[in-house]
């Protein structure tokens, strides 16, 4: 789909670039990586052509980038910032329609597609549509940057450091509803970014990149088990065994049968319905997460009151779509052993224990599951 | 939004009853009858007061207009990459041309135009052109880079993004330059009378030329009042231009 070869980039004497071989097959996701001045927003930037290589060629679905017409060949690739870049004298669907809008397209179809992206970004479209920038927390603005990007539905998506600017519960977030979005819609993305997390979590494939020339060019398990040289397992780290978990998301290993009961007046009530753990959660009518039943503090002989806690789901639970490093480190952060799910809505939809993710680390040791790429073989590495 | 509502009707207002008031010319003499007592004429002889305004706005509309014209496009210019080498000079020539007096200007413009409208225009173009300018590069500088680069990112042709993009956000700014340069010629354009180009200043030529406080003060008020207003009224505009900010009710 995207073809680099021998890309180099000059600035004087300094070469930004150097000799770049790099293939992109379509539908993956390709993260370039390095520390800051190894030349991976400059081959970003190079794809797109707001920066002229120096030498070599850069194919994109076999047509040669440099014999198009810069303009067009941008509007076929989105493009989304750290900075994000909305513009601030427009309104949230008129930013999202703004390459819709260099295409000519009709206002209905617009409108229909702002809205389209703004829920599948997780905006409710008919309050945010008529917002306009400055009205928007950071989160926000990057959830629409993305929602821009993906408006006139190009088949390649180009993002520098898209989710750099938030902070890192929301980053978190960000990341995975943007591992939800790639799974639907399979486009073929160029990523950078400085985070190692990040890149193993998101990428089909990791481009590690020093002075201009990539040192490693694998999938995320290959990488995190044989890393080429020194340089590659320092920056990797020393955490392999907990970056694998990152790969992993919840919806993965959970149990969607936990133990759970209605909300009734009485303990015995709410008891009666699940006989088997320590720890019972409590919905309401609507299967919301509400709570939960500590049996062990019941027979110690603690009022109802006591062994009942409210659930803030922000606090005690994650999402479908999180990482199943952030479980851990959410469970160790609050002393549990296992974790509610819970989607967006506040539904219970199940739990993780941390029976499950130590299974979950032995699998990826063993290789033999790597959920989100299941079709990358690295078996052959162990 | 909600707030600049009464003030654009006020502004309004006030312009109809001032308009109107300019041809009350029984009370006008009257006041400046009450005011200078000792004087034996109080109101200028060549033309009504309410015709000396509209030669007064003509000149302005005109030399304004001018500026605009040349100005907008000008900073513009240089700030592409075509203009670029020429921002330094442009933006000391027309720092000159704000620090050069007009009447000196008239002065060395007579030689060449003669008596009239010419000269005042071209004194009055020059004379307001530097807020014009500098605003136009302020705007357009304040842009940030990284909108500029999501423009260009996105497929956005240079044009695109200067009328699309630059222009829109820039616009409050090149209109508060815009709003200075006019307020400033309508003092200015009473010069214009030394060489018999009309409008307000004739009277207040006049009067100073045969030492009549009423005529001074015939023509001084109104062209302080009448500056006033078109601040007020492009007030207005260029408050139009705003960019929404996070306390505007939208839902």
């Amino acid at each position: 789909m995207i073809h680099l070869q021998g890309v180099t980039k000059r600035y004087g004497d300094t070469l930004a670039v150097d000799e770049l071989t790099l293939d992109v097959a379509e539908g993956e996701v390709c993260v370039l990586i390095g520390p800051s001045g190894c030349g991976k927003t400059t081959t970003l930037r190079m794809i797109n052509r707001l920066i002229t290589p120096t030498s070599g060629r850069i194919m994109i679905n076999d047509r040669d980038a440099s014999e198009l017409k810069a303009e067009e060949l941008r509007r076929s690739l989105g493009y989304a910032i750290q900075s994000v870049g909305l513009f601030p004298h427009l309104d949230v669907a008129a930013n999202i329609s703004v390459v819709p809008r260099l295409l000519g397209w009709d206002k209905p179809r617009m409108r229909d597609r702002a809205r389209e992206l703004l829920e599948l970004v997780g905006l409710d479209p008919e309050q945010y549509m008529t917002k306009y920038p400055s009205q928007l927390s950071g989160g926000e603005a990057q959830r629409i940057g993305v929602a821009r990007a993906l408006a006139a539905d190009p088949p390649v998506l180009l993002m520098d450091e898209p989710f750099g600017a938030v902070d890192p519960l929301n980053r978190e977030r960000l990341q995975g509803e943007f591992a939800r979005i790639q799974r639907e819609l399979h486009k073929t993305v160029v990523f950078v970014t400085h985070d190692i997390d990040e890149a193993i979590r998101l990428a089909d494939r990791i481009a590690i990149m020093r002075d201009g020339r990539l040192v490693q060019y694998d999938t995320p398990e290959a990488i995190l088990d044989s890393p080429v040289d020194h340089f590659v397992r320092d920056f990797v780290g020393s955490d392999r065994a907990l970056k694998r978990l990152v790969r992993v998301p919840v919806s993965d290993v959970m149990d969607t049968d936990p133990p759970v009961a209605r909300r009734a007046a009485t303990a015995e009530e709410m008891l009666a319905e699940v006989k088997r753990t320590r720890f019972v959660y409590l919905v309401d009518e609507d299967g919301r997460l509400t709570g939960w039943l500590d049996r062990a503090q019941l027979k110690g002989g603690c009022s109802v009151e006591d062994a009942l806690s409210d659930a803030d789901p922000h606090q005690v639970a994650v999402a479908p779509d999180a990482s199943l490093k952030e479980a851990l480190s959410r469970m160790l952060g609050l002393g549990f052993r296992s974790i509610a799910v819970v989607e967006s809505g506040g539904r219970l939809v199940g739990q993780v224990t941390l029976g499950s993710v130590e299974g979950a680390m032995t699998d990826s040791d063993d290789h033999q599951g790597a959920p989100v790429a299941p079709e990358l073989d690295s078996g052959d590495l162990a | 939004m909600k707030r600049s509502q009464t003030t654009p009707v006020l502004t309004v207002a006030a312009t109809f009853v001032f308009a109107w008031l300019l041809t009350r010319t029984a009370w006008i003499e009257a006041s400046l009858k009450w005011m200078f007592p000792d004087e034996i004429s109080w109101l200028h002889t060549r033309a009504d007061l309410a015709s000396l305004t509209l030669e007064h706005l003509a000149i302005v509309a005109i030399s304004s207009g001018l500026t605009v014209l040349v100005g907008v496009p000008l900073g513009i210019w240089v700030t592409r990459r075509s203009g670029r080498d020429f921002r330094q000079l442009v933006a000391a020539s027309v720092d000159l041309g704000q620090t050069f007096p007009p009447v000196a200007v008239l002065a060395l413009a007579m030689p060449v135009l003669g008596f009239g409208f010419k000269p005042t225009i071209v004194a009055l173009f020059l004379y307001g052109l530097f807020p014009v300018v500098s605003g136009t590069i302020a705007g357009l500088d304040a842009v940030p880079a990284t909108t500029l680069e999501a423009a260009k990112g996105m497929g956005m042709s240079p044009l695109q993004v200067l009328f699309r993009v630059e222009l829109p956000l820039a616009a409050r700014v090149i209109m508060a330059g815009i709003r200075t340069s006019v307020v400033i010629n309508i003092g200015t354009a009473t010069i214009g009378a030394t060489i018999g180009t009309g409008g307000l200043g004739v009277p207040i030529i006049g009067g100073l030329a045969t030492r009549n406080m009423a005529y001074v003060v015939e023509g001084a008020l109104p062209a302080a009042v009448l500056a006033v207003l078109i601040d007020g009224l492009l007030g207005q505009v260029e408050r139009g231009f705003a960019i929404p900010v996070s306390d505007v009710d939208t839902v």
